[in-house]
């Protein structure tokens, strides 16, 4: 951390500097940048339990924050026709070993807007830790956002998340999530992300996870292409070893002329584990169009003995292989 | 063994579910030297490919295979690697999230920016545009292709195997995976390459014609192209003269294998 942030920290309050330290160094175990969550240009809020340590708005964005009872609300409002330059930066996370954390968001992106999110959660310690979020995000006519959240839940697996999106995009408006959680373990991890599409309006969701032990993954989308040209894409990515379960829900409806939509998922299984993927296609115009593919199994063969024939042992080369494709 | 030899093949004979893809099998690398396999389709070249770096299915009921003074029949992928044996894919496998860079550089003893650079450039690539691209669905099959020699030339291996590096490579290109092949011979890999080309071919020291799991001739490319012109009959004469299938006078390969080797 630098010598201006901790001046900074110095005159505050000992124990929210602590706090805040602890928080970096979790933010960074998870992937983050520190220095640039400090910054100043940069939009950002900083939770930890129900405790907001910093939150910032920048020119056309805005960020208010209300610290309740159990966890915090947040409300994100991008102006209309805003081309943010840096990604805003979120931080959540709990450090003690049990406790719940519970984070209502509201993403307003308007008209024309472009930004970008980096959202990192943070549970380094949990034993016994439920993290719960139920996110409103509505994309405004012709704005694009894009938004991606890593997180990291320590060694234990004692934690449960449970993020739950609804989404609306506008006629041209573009969203783009991407969730990845493979360091660490998982835990339980309950996704559940529905999206209504209008015209020539595009979503892309991504979600990719590694479990072992007694990990459990599910994720469960559903996009809904209501508009005319609409086009839709869910693609998964997941690994499971020992005892740990997958199951992947998807569904797609195409509900309009020129509505597209594609659902993408591959689960590697090794070991005791189990992957379930329930795709769900529906059409209700005759000019949409909805397609799935799905890989479940072992990691393939030739793939395996290719990096072999390089000569890297086989349990090298299934790692490369699974981290590859959750990287 | 003769010093010279680096790979002996000898007697294998190679069973799959249906089929004995290889029959006997017997062929000899010399160190250094470009050797081109050639034959039919479904002639085994590719079986016998998998089965000398050992890949899963292709474990020889009898015979054996000695690399560099080892035998190594019992090998797997992995040790004969080690020791300097690698294939390049006829069809290479694509990777999600894997970079061209790392993909060369991990069979490298020690892997430098350099010489991953200079793999690329070995095969016509340039570093700039392709060490950030991923091995992924995203590459053409001549790119995958390119970058697939790459790296078993960047591994500087004793042996390498190439299954037809020309497939897939565009014209243009042709000369440049040539020059390749003779690089790396010059710096003192061995290779191995199958092809149904002749100017591919006419690169080689030495070629081996397959047919019906056997080696039929080993001679000079010129020589073997002419046992090949002069013995092997087009499928269609086959084809069209005998019916084919169980209880019709045996398999294609048979009736290919009894034509060929007839004289």
């Amino acid at each position: 951390m630098s010598d201006r942030v901790t001046s900074v920290l110095a005159e505050r309050d000992p124990a929210w500097a602590r706090e805040f330290e602890m928080m970096m160094e979790a933010y960074e175990e998870a992937g983050g940048r520190s220095d640039v969550l400090q910054a100043g240009r940069v939009a950002k809020a900083v939770v930890s339990g129900n405790q907001v340590l910093a939150a910032q708005s920048v020119e056309g964005v805005e960020i208010e924050t209300e610290e309740l009872e159990d966890g915090v609300r947040a409300l994100i409002k991008v102006a209309p026709g805003a081309k943010v330059e840096h990604p805003v930066h979120l931080c959540f996370g709990l450090m003690p070993k049990e406790g719940l954390q519970r984070i209502i968001s509201e993403f307003d992106i308007g008209a024309g807007a472009e930004v970008g999110f980096l959202a990192h959660c943070t549970f380094p310690n949990a034993q016994d830790v439920e993290h719960v979020m139920d996110a409103q995000i509505h994309v405004g006519p012709d704005a694009t956002m894009r938004y991606s959240e890593e997180h990291y839940h320590g060694e234990v697996g004692g934690i449960s998340v449970v993020p739950t999106t609804h989404a609306t995009v506008d006629e041209g408006g573009r969203l783009e999530t991407a969730f990845s959680l493979s360091h660490g373990r998982v835990g339980w991890l309950a996704i559940h992300f529905e999206v209504d599409v209008a015209r020539q309006g595009v979503v892309e969701l991504v979600a990719k996870a590694y479990g072992y032990a007694e990990d459990h993954i599910e994720v469960d989308e559903v996009i809904r292409l209501n508009g005319e040209g609409a086009r839709g894409l869910t693609k998964t990515r997941v690994a499971v070893r020992d005892q740990a379960s997958s199951r992947i829900y998807t569904t797609a409806e195409g509900n309009a002329a020129g509505a597209v939509g594609h659902m993408d998922c591959t689960e590697v299984v090794r070991g005791g584990a189990e992957a379930r993927n329930v795709p769900v296609v529906i059409v209700r115009h005759d000019e949409a169009r909805v397609t799935h593919e799905a890989a479940i199994g072992s990691v393939d063969r030739k793939e395996v003995e290719t990096l072999m024939a390089r000569g890297l042992d086989e349990e090298e080369a299934v790692d490369i292989i699974i981290r590859g494709m959750l990287g | 063994m003769n010093d010279d030899v680096l790979l002996r093949v000898e007697g294998v004979h190679v069973r799959r579910p249906g089929a004995d893809v290889l029959r006997g099998v017997d062929l000899s690398i010399r160190r250094s030297e470009i050797h081109a396999l050639l034959g039919l389709n479904g002639s085994g070249k590719t079986s016998l490919a998998l089965t000398l770096i050992g890949a899963s299915g292709y474990i020889p009921e009898r015979g054996r295979i000695i690399f560099d003074g080892r035998d190594i029949t019992e090998l797997g992928v992995t040790e004969r690697a080690r020791l300097g044996l690698t294939l390049g894919w006829q069809e290479p496998a694509r990777f999600e999230g894997l970079s061209v860079a790392d993909y060369i550089a991990l069979g490298m003893g020690e892997p430098t920016r350099e010489c991953v650079e200079d793999a690329l450039r070995a095969v016509a690539l340039s570093p700039a545009a392709y060490m950030g691209r991923t091995v992924d669905t995203a590459l053409s099959g001549g790119e995958r292709k390119r970058i697939e020699l790459a790296a078993v030339y960047a591994m500087q291996a004793k042996l390498v195997i190439l299954d037809e590096p020309d497939s897939g490579i565009d014209v243009l290109c042709l000369a440049d995976i040539m020059n390749l092949l003779r690089r790396m011979a010059e710096e003192g890999t061995a290779i191995l390459t199958i092809t149904h080309r002749d100017d591919m071919a006419a690169v080689a020291d030495r070629a081996s014609l397959m047919c019906a799991g056997s080696i039929v001739n080993t001679g000079s490319p010129a020589e073997v192209r002419e046992y090949f012109a002069r013995r092997c009959r087009p499928h269609e004469d086959l084809l069209g003269s005998q019916p084919w299938g169980e209880g019709a006078g045996g398999s294609y390969q048979e009736i290919v294998r009894e034509e060929m080797c007839s004289e």
